[in-house]
């Protein structure tokens, strides 16, 4: 355990050190913040409560996917280039003798990454969407702890997702095709460009239930109060249970990719 | 200081004769010399390309079906039908994928300073700009650029539109001139990365994020967003301007008539501006020099 913390730490330490470009990625989640905002704005004023939310909390909804999309990693990144490199180049192998669990190491390791970015990254563009914009931000106390919750285990569903992503590299060596689908999905399917309470009918539906679902959508509506009470438990039971099985997924993929697979290299 | 500047006396080098014109028709040749290299490279794995074009494709739609669930709900944003808004984000994709074929790579220079490979561009009897712009020139990205039409097309057939003569030239103005001012923005962004190698990010508020916020009608923003894309960062011309002249509506800010039809002088300046900005910036480059 003491190792994995080790990990963590210095995985939110080896993020720290890049201090120009988490600037840069701040102002551009901030300018982007602006963007949608203004047409979130325009769309709410069409359809006032639109997908169940009124105007203050579609703009706190904007303003948390900029400050989530670096944390959770919405837009893939994170680890999942450089596991896939050590793969197609044969480093793994150094790592599949190390006297440490494969997939516990880089979950903790994404774990501190995420940690900096949460406040590198997270924290101003939603100051700045607080001072710019009315937000629907809570000031019942207990409702931020459980909000943090929830975005914990939604980074973690978004590590376990990533790293069956990466290991797909086992099999297919060069991994941009299916980070690219993986991208093209986590867009779509977090909410990132519009809200997945918005989207209609059966359709909606569905896609409420996947596990893209458990990254943004569950933290956001934990934080405008969309669950409460045994709905709260509801709500963050689902994000767990997604963890779980896809933590396992990844466990039983990472023991095939173990026992079958040839590492590259000689 | 790296100040490199070859002479020799053979190789394609002897061509760079004095003059900008010479010059630039070298710098041309050059560049697609070089994008004709990495095609080749490219097809060699003829099914990872089509799997990576079609996958340009539908990335790039993405946007255009949020806008679609949009109007699932509504029936106008800011006072635009969704053919309207189509016209709008066909424009600008169509521009921005362009350049984004074109100069994409661009955005690569501040990883080539940190790393100390700029200095091998340097002694390449080839200008700068020219290698960079084609550095790993993904053919790929086609994908936009065929999506962006294809959404314009059906703005333009779909619009309600009084065609006048006019209005026929100015569509293919409008995307032509588009182009340049992104272009101009991308090698002022791949300019600033000489003094800030590690904030390639912010370029990418005023590239993607200027084509999505020129996705949208600009009557949904604020007066002094408007202004900041018209007077500032020239964007406006990119696509707004020109496509309200073709709408046949009022822009935002009640600029006279034959403003809509600037956008080739703007990005004429924006790319001069870029321009002068790349050389300062490739002058005050300095090697990591290990």
């Amino acid at each position: 355990m003491r190792l994995y913390a080790a990990v963590a730490v210095s995985g939110f330490r080896r993020h720290a050190t890049y201090r120009v470009a988490t600037a840069a990625g701040v102002f551009t989640n901030t300018v982007f913040g602006f963007i949608v905002a203004y047409t979130f704005i325009a769309l709410w004023d069409e359809r006032p409560h639109l997908g169940g939310y009124d105007q203050a909390q579609a703009l706190t909804f904007v303003w948390v996917t900029q400050a989530l999309l670096a944390p959770v990693a919405l837009m893939g990144g994170g680890f999942q280039e450089e596991l896939q490199e050590r793969i197609r180049s044969g480093d793994i192998a150094v790592d599949l003798y190390r006297p440490a669990d494969l997939q516990l190491w880089w979950l903790a390791g994404d774990l501190g990454r995420a940690a900096f970015d949460l406040l590198g990254r997270g924290v101003v563009p939603l100051a700045v969407g607080a001072l710019a914009f009315d937000l629907a931000l809570p000031v019942d106390p207990a409702r931020w702890p459980a909000f943090a919750f929830s975005v914990l285990l939604g980074i973690v569903v978004s590590i376990a997702l990533r790293y069956l992503v990466a290991l797909c590299a086992f099999w297919l060596l060069d991994g941009a095709g299916v980070n690219m689908i993986s991208v093209l999905l986590s867009i779509f399917f977090t909410g990132m460009l519009l809200p997945l309470n918005v989207f209609p009918g059966l359709f909606g539906e569905i896609v409420r239930m996947l596990p893209w679902s458990a990254m943004l959508q569950v933290p956001a509506d934990v934080l405008l109060g969309q669950h409460t009470g045994t709905g709260l438990a509801g709500a963050l039971a689902f994000q767990a249970g997604w963890a779980v099985a896809l933590l396992a997924a990844g466990r039983g993929l990472q023991s095939a990719a173990t026992t079958k697979v040839v590492v590259q290299g000689g | 200081m790296v100040e490199v500047s070859v002479r020799n006396t053979d190789g394609p080098a002897r061509e760079e004769a004095e003059g900008p014109g010479p010059r630039l028709l070298h710098g041309l040749r050059a560049y697609g010399l070089i994008v004709a290299m990495w095609v080749r490279s490219t097809m060699a794995y003829r099914t990872s390309f089509v799997l990576m074009a079609v996958g340009n494709f539908l990335t790039s739609g993405l946007d255009f079906v949020a806008i679609l669930l949009m109007f699932s709900h509504i029936d106008a944003l800011g006072g635009f039908s969704l053919p309207e808004v189509a016209l709008l984000y066909g424009a600008t994709s169509t521009s921005f994928g362009l350049v984004d074929l074109f100069l994409g790579n661009a955005e690569r220079v501040g990883r080539r300073v940190r790393d100390g490979t700029l200095d091998s561009l340097l002694v390449r009897p080839v200008p700068v700009l020219a290698q960079i712009a084609a550095d790993r020139f993904a053919l790929r990205r086609l994908g936009r650029v065929v999506q962006g039409l294809v959404v314009l097309v059906w703005g333009l057939a779909r619009a309600d539109i009084a065609w006048t003569p006019v209005d026929v030239v100015l569509v293919p103005v409008m995307v032509v001139s588009g182009a340049g001012i992104f272009a101009g923005v991308f090698v002022a962004g791949a300019a600033f990365q000489f003094w800030a190698c590690d904030a390639s990010q912010a370029q990418n508020s005023f590239t993607y994020g200027g084509t999505t916020l020129l996705q949208y009608p600009p009557t949904v923003f604020s007066r002094e967003l408007v202004r900041g894309v018209t007077f500032v960062v020239p964007l406006a011309f990119v696509n707004w301007l020109p496509a309200l002249r073709i709408l046949g509506r009022e822009d935002p800010l009640g600029l006279p008539g034959w403003v809509d039809f600037c956008g080739p002088a703007v990005a004429a300046g924006v790319i001069a501006l870029s321009g002068l900005a790349w050389r300062a910036g490739l002058r005050s480059y300095r090697s990591t020099g290990s």
